[in-house]
């Protein structure tokens, strides 16, 4: 009977995609591997884990409560915010920031539960208390701040041009009009290169990759977003990408929290500040975002919490 | 094929006919997928180290956990979607009018909401606080068990009235004629419906990618996404694994609706087995007299995927498909 | 703060969105759908088998995986520098043809033989049995269910909302990451649809009602 055949076939095929998956392979990572954002470079970076830490918020205690901090970061972005597919393990400097904050609260490593968060997704998510606190390219900004609280900036970024390497007529922000610019739903470059001054046709897509990947294809013609982003992705893929011009907006990252937590924010304040003094940050620095080619600058002072 | 109804055995000429349209068809089909494989090779997807991630165990594994969890997805939806069906279907043939009008307003609701919408405004949060996991399930639950519920009403209605009539006349009760006469009937006459609509349930988990839940299709993306090989993005990869992987899982269960289908063509129990299909989408809505389910849950089915597999129009008396329309459809 | 008239203008937009990726993705989706269902019943077994794969893989392959296919396959393989919204209603277009395709063919197949038969029997040809016998009647046999499949796909559009276009998905999206209560854009979303699928429904039933007069 050809139906039972096909049926057949079919879960014979389904079967054997599970045990395909299920069992062997090659150990280690798959892809591409640059030198710098992998558990290698930062391997060396540790953090004394704090002891009873005691913080006066609802989301600690939870956290505290269930033996696992959940934070929210970035899969897709190499140096800052990066998850290896194969081992499952993130890296970055967003990431090391994150591991300083939770050592501080008094979170191991290994305590640490990500969760994986696109831009588009960060407010609903932080503000319904999915993750305890996001750290992944966030810009603080005012609109923003209606929704949830910020700590930082803990670094400050720039809004940039990645280009294909063989683009020879976008050198900047003034040279885009009339050219494909892609970006991701709900960030702030995007809102800025559709102004009439700069006049870009913009493409919105949901991860910052996906827009590389369309403009490896010739779909778009420039990915506009914070310089250290797009520096990761050339570092990441130098033989076909480069970024041009200079910054042309300000973007201060912060870490984003529920709104009305002050003791959970004055906390990571505190810990982040530790971090900057003790010279952490300067290595985790080094160990992630210095190797794609970002200068280090000393941390800009603090705006939230004041 | 030559007793196909629609054209006569072909004589000498239609033969030949036949025959040159068969040459210049397949070539052009063959032409067309020798032209795409070209354009691949010339991008160089064909390139092994591309192909060569799957050989890591991390990325299999991650496969792996990413189709656990669509499949997790599925079967907590599956189920409670069934429930919802019950409830629903239930509340939609109650003796009150103002059950059955909650629940038709409800059912017609829902049906004409994309779902991704149900889903995303489950997630942010309108009726509470939701892990991505329920949102999901929940959003499945409420569109599929709808569409399952009109399913289950038309295999109700689909019940001979006599029988009906006659289990009334033996003096049971509400319930009884409903838990043991009418639903064991409907639920075996509209199980290939049922199951059809379980794929479009599968098929479905894959919105879950918008409100980061981590199912096969989301896992996928990432992978596509963070994996470059040689400075290419393997896209064209990871969509054929897991395009096939959802492809043998939707084919397996559909593969199982026409089996039952078939078998149920059998019996003689004057109950029409509806076609496997997916039941039609919304005909009327917030419009209870409109005739939903079987007659447009038949047609548009008819032969779905048991013909595809034997290829083309069947001649003369070996064509089912006529079949459900006919007694299913005249219920309403 | 009121939803819906502070963001008027993007509700619109959203609207005109979703209005214009469910008729365009329909017409491809017609045409396409014409074309499968022909190869599907053509006394061609090549064109067959072709119609057959075709369907059963689209069909059977969520959406979501086709829009991945359309924005990062087509445009390196095939297609470049295609727009957005071409490449939304390909994809959209091409998974509703397969539903169509079946409509079709099921609907031809509801023409009772003994009419095919009888027509045959007076001496028409192939195409006349076709257009005098059989899809007259297997048009009206299709109408219910070609209705079912444009709400469907009006439904369906809302994926192409997270992939670069604007429609009423896009704007939900837009709106709740402003800020603005999800219950509210819910609703209004929600009555977005039930105009466009209300309208679609009742343009069916007229047809309907206008074919069963011609009868």
């Amino acid at each position: 009977m050809k139906l039972r055949k096909s049926a057949a076939t079919a879960a014979a095929i389904a079967a054997l995609a599970l045990t395909a998956t299920a069992c062997g392979g090659k150990e280690g990572s798959a892809g591409d591997k640059p030198e710098g954002p992998d558990t290698k470079g930062t391997k060396a970076l540790s953090y004394t884990v704090k002891k009873d830490v005691s913080v006066d918020s609802a989301v600690f205690k939870d956290a505290k409560k269930r033996g696992k901090l959940v934070i929210g970061a970035k899969a897709d972005q190499p140096y800052l915010g990066f998850q290896d597919q194969s081992t499952k393990e993130y890296s970055g400097f967003d990431i090391e920031i994150a591991k300083m904050i939770a050592a501080d609260l008094g979170f191991s490593p290994k305590q640490i539960e990500w969760k994986t968060v696109d831009s588009g997704a960060r407010e609903t998510t932080v503000s319904k208390g999915d993750v305890d606190f996001m750290i992944g390219t966030y810009t603080i900004n005012d609109e923003r701040k209606k929704q949830i609280d910020f700590v930082g900036p803990y670094y400050q970024a720039g809004a940039s041009l990645l280009v294909r390497k063989d683009e020879k007529d976008i050198k900047g922000p003034e040279t885009v009009r009339g050219k494909k610019v892609c970006s991701i739903v709900g960030s702030t470059p995007l809102q800025n290169i559709k102004k009439p001054k700069y006049g870009a046709k913009v493409t919105e897509l949901s991860k910052y990759s996906e827009c590389v990947a369309q403009m490896l294809n010739n779909q778009v013609d420039a990915v506009t977003t914070d310089d250290a982003i797009l520096m990761g992705y050339a570092a990441q893929n130098p033989k076909k990408l480069k970024v041009v011009g200079k910054p042309f907006s300000d973007e201060p990252y912060g870490v984003g929290l529920k709104k009305g937590d002050k003791a959970l924010q004055k906390a990571i304040a505190d810990a982040i500040k530790a971090h900057q003094e003790n010279g952490d940050y300067k290595k985790a620095f080094d160990a992630t975002i210095g190797k794609s080619g970002s200068e280090y600058k000393d941390p800009p002072a603090f705006t939230d919490p004041k | 094929m030559s007793a196909s109804v629609l054209f006569d055995a072909p004589g000498p000429k239609a033969k030949v006919r036949n025959r040159i349209y068969s040459v210049v068809g397949t070539a052009a089909v063959l032409g067309l997928l020798v032209w795409v494989v070209l354009r691949l090779n010339e991008k160089g997807e064909f390139e092994g180290a591309l192909w060569d991630i799957f050989n890591y165990s991390g990325i299999r594994d991650n496969i792996f956990e990413a189709l656990l969890a669509t499949l997790k997805a599925f079967a907590f939806a599956g189920v409670l979607s069934l429930v919802f069906a019950v409830v629903l279907c239930v509340g939609r043939l109650s003796d009150h009018r103002p059950v059955r009008w909650a629940a038709v307003i409800f059912i017609d609701l829902f049906r004409s909401i994309p779902l991704l919408i149900t889903i995303f405004a489950l997630w942010v949060g309108i009726v509470g606080d939701m892990t991505p996991f329920w949102a999901l399930v929940l959003g499945l639950s409420i569109y599929n068990g709808c569409v399952q519920a009109e399913v289950l009403r038309a295999g109700i209605n689909a019940v001979p009235k006599g029988q009906r009539e006659a289990a009334y006349a033996l003096g049971l009760n509400k319930t009884q004629v409903m838990t043991s006469v009418l639903f064991p009937q409907a639920v075996r006459s509209m199980l290939p419906t049922i199951i059809s609509q379980l794929v479009v349930t599968l098929k479905d988990t894959s919105l879950g990618y918008m409100i980061l839940y981590p199912e096969l299709l989301y896992s996928a993306r990432l992978i596509a996404n963070n994996t470059p090989v040689n400075g290419t993005y393997p896209f064209v990869q990871t969509v054929v694994v897991v395009g096939a992987i959802y492809i043998a899982l939707c084919m397996a269960l559909s593969s199982l609706a026409t089996w039952i289908e078939k078998r149920g063509r059998r019996t003689k129990t004057g109950i029409v087995v509806a076609a496997a299909v997916e039941p039609a989408e919304t005909p009327g809505v917030l419009d209870a007299t409109t005739p939903l389910g079987p007659s447009a849950a038949a047609e548009p089915a008819a032969g779905a995927a048991p013909e595809a597999g034997a290829g083309g129009p069947k001649g003369g008396s070996d064509r089912p498909d006529d079949e459900p329309s006919g007694p299913v459809g005249k219920s309403n | 703060m009121n939803v819906l008239t502070d963001n008027l203008s993007l509700f619109r937009e959203g609207f005109i969105g979703t209005v214009e990726l469910t008729v365009v993705s329909g017409i491809i989706a017609m045409v396409l759908g014409v074309i499968i269902a022909a190869f599907r019943v053509s006394p061609v077994p090549p064109l067959r088998v072709f119609g057959t794969v075709w369907v059963n893989i689209l069909r059977n392959t969520p959406l979501t995986l086709l829009f991945l296919v359309a924005f990062f396959i087509l445009p390196k393989i095939l297609f470049p520098e295609m727009d957005s919204f071409v490449l939304g209603v390909v994809a959209l277009g091409f998974y509703t043809s397969s539903f169509i395709a079946e409509a079709l063919r099921s609907g031809i197949n509801t023409v009772p033989m003994g009419q095919a038969e009888a027509a045959r029997a007076i001496g028409m040809s192939f195409t006349q049995v076709m257009r005098i016998v059989v899809l007259p009647q297997a048009t009206r046999a299709v109408i219910a269910p070609m209705g079912s499949i444009f709400i469907a796909l009006t439904k369906n559009s809302a994926i192409a909302g997270g992939f670069d276009n604007v429609d009423l998905f896009n704007v939900t999206k837009t709106l709740s990451n402003d800020g603005y209560d999800i219950t509210m854009i819910f609703i209004w979303v929600t009555l977005a649809y039930l105009i466009i699928t209300y309208a679609i429904n009742g343009a069916f039933r007229l047809l309907e009602h206008r074919m069963e007069v011609a009868r």
